[in-house]
């Protein structure tokens, strides 16, 4: 019998994380599409929504977390993220406004709906890129190994200690 | 200064001189996240809550793990080192420089500062008039200053392939020669 000493065999911060990682994860929803009202927008939205995630790879194991999200999508995702709020601004020429002039995206009124239009949609790419890299550099950070060369002397980070390539 | 603030900086002071002092890296990654924390309780009393969010998350959460994990790869203990009174003597000049420059800042709270007549009033006076968003924080970024957020998530863009390509890390693809390097 082993001692519970990595945080994934210790039953109150499971218990707890399996409670607060919801919780975290809608928090940062709602702080990403409440922006424009209260106090927040993509970047803290996009923060808090890794940090989640990141609670949830600490107890659960990050192989838990890479069925989830794996690596090839957080680099998807950082790349989508800063596509959209490009092709906003795209979009706002092509609708005959400047670059990033919201209020072109919606000729038929005098341009508020357009505004709350391009400030959801780009600030949804802001909290996509800013989460997907957070997660890439989690990731990266998570199974560097000391000497190198493949073999764990010691678990990293969240890792399990036998996985990977032998 | 009013008495919870106070608490607030002296214990940020105090965690910060303690995270200077420890030579074990585990407690002072702990702590550096505390004093984040700290920081963060310190943003919400001056009414910046954006900030605050992002100071509790970014600092207090995501970078103490990140700390944690470069910990892993190294030995936990700093290594003694003698003291050198150069940099000792460089870091005092800064920080004193630093100090004699916050003289001529406006109060905190000030109601004359520049700040709060010079472009703040027309933004408040005309956000909502002109397009319809109640957070004016959110309008200035994502709207009138909508050229710099977008560079600033093409940075944080950058950051993450330069980090990625820097430290490979988790399920790293294979390269042209069609070895996978595990790192």
């Amino acid at each position: 019998m082993r001692p519970p000493s990595r945080v994934r065999e210790m039953p109150i911060l499971r218990v707890i994380a399996r409670a607060l990682v919801p919780v975290i994860l809608l928090f940062g929803l709602y702080v990403q599409f409440h922006g424009d009202f209260g106090p927040g927008g993509g970047f803290q939205a996009g923060v808090i929504f890794a940090a989640g995630l990141i609670i949830f790879a600490l107890t659960f194991g990050v192989e838990a977390l890479r069925q989830v999200v794996s690596v090839v999508l957080t680099e998807r995702l950082m790349a989508a993220g800063v596509l959209l709020y490009g092709a906003v601004g795209v979009l706002a020429m092509f609708l005959g406004g400047e670059f990033l002039n919201y209020s072109a995206l919606d000729p038929l009124t005098t341009g508020h709906y357009g505004q709350h239009l391009g400030i959801i949609a780009i600030e949804l790419g802001v909290g996509i890129a800013v989460a997907a890299t957070i997660m890439r550099v989690y990731y990266a950070f998570v199974r560097r190994r000391p000497d190198g060369d493949g073999e764990a002397r010691k678990p990293a980070l969240g890792a399990e200690p036998g996985e990977g390539t032998p | 200064m009013p008495p919870v603030e106070l608490l607030l900086m002296l214990l940020l002071l105090a965690t910060v001189i303690v995270v200077a002092r420890l030579k074990d890296l585990f407690a002072a990654a702990m702590l550096t996240g505390i004093a984040s924390l700290l920081a963060a309780g310190l943003f919400v009393l001056m009414d910046a809550v954006d900030v605050a969010f992002t100071e509790a998350a970014v600092g207090a959460g995501v970078s103490t793990v990140l700390f944690l994990g470069a910990l892993s790869l190294t030995s936990r203990r700093e290594k003694q080192e003698q003291t050198r009174i150069l940099p000792i003597v460089i870091v005092v000049a800064t920080g004193a420089a630093l100090i004699y420059g916050t003289w001529d800042m406006p109060a905190y709270g000030d109601p004359d500062a520049v700040i709060h007549h010079h472009l703040a009033p027309d933004l408040i006076a005309e956000t909502e008039e002109k397009i319809h968003i109640p957070n004016i924080v959110t309008a200035i970024l994502a709207s009138f200053r909508g050229y710099d957020t977008f560079g600033e998530v093409v940075v944080i863009f950058t950051a993450g392939v330069g980090v990625a390509l820097l430290l490979g890390g988790l399920g790293l693809r294979r390269h042209d020669s069609g070895t996978e390097e595990e790192s």
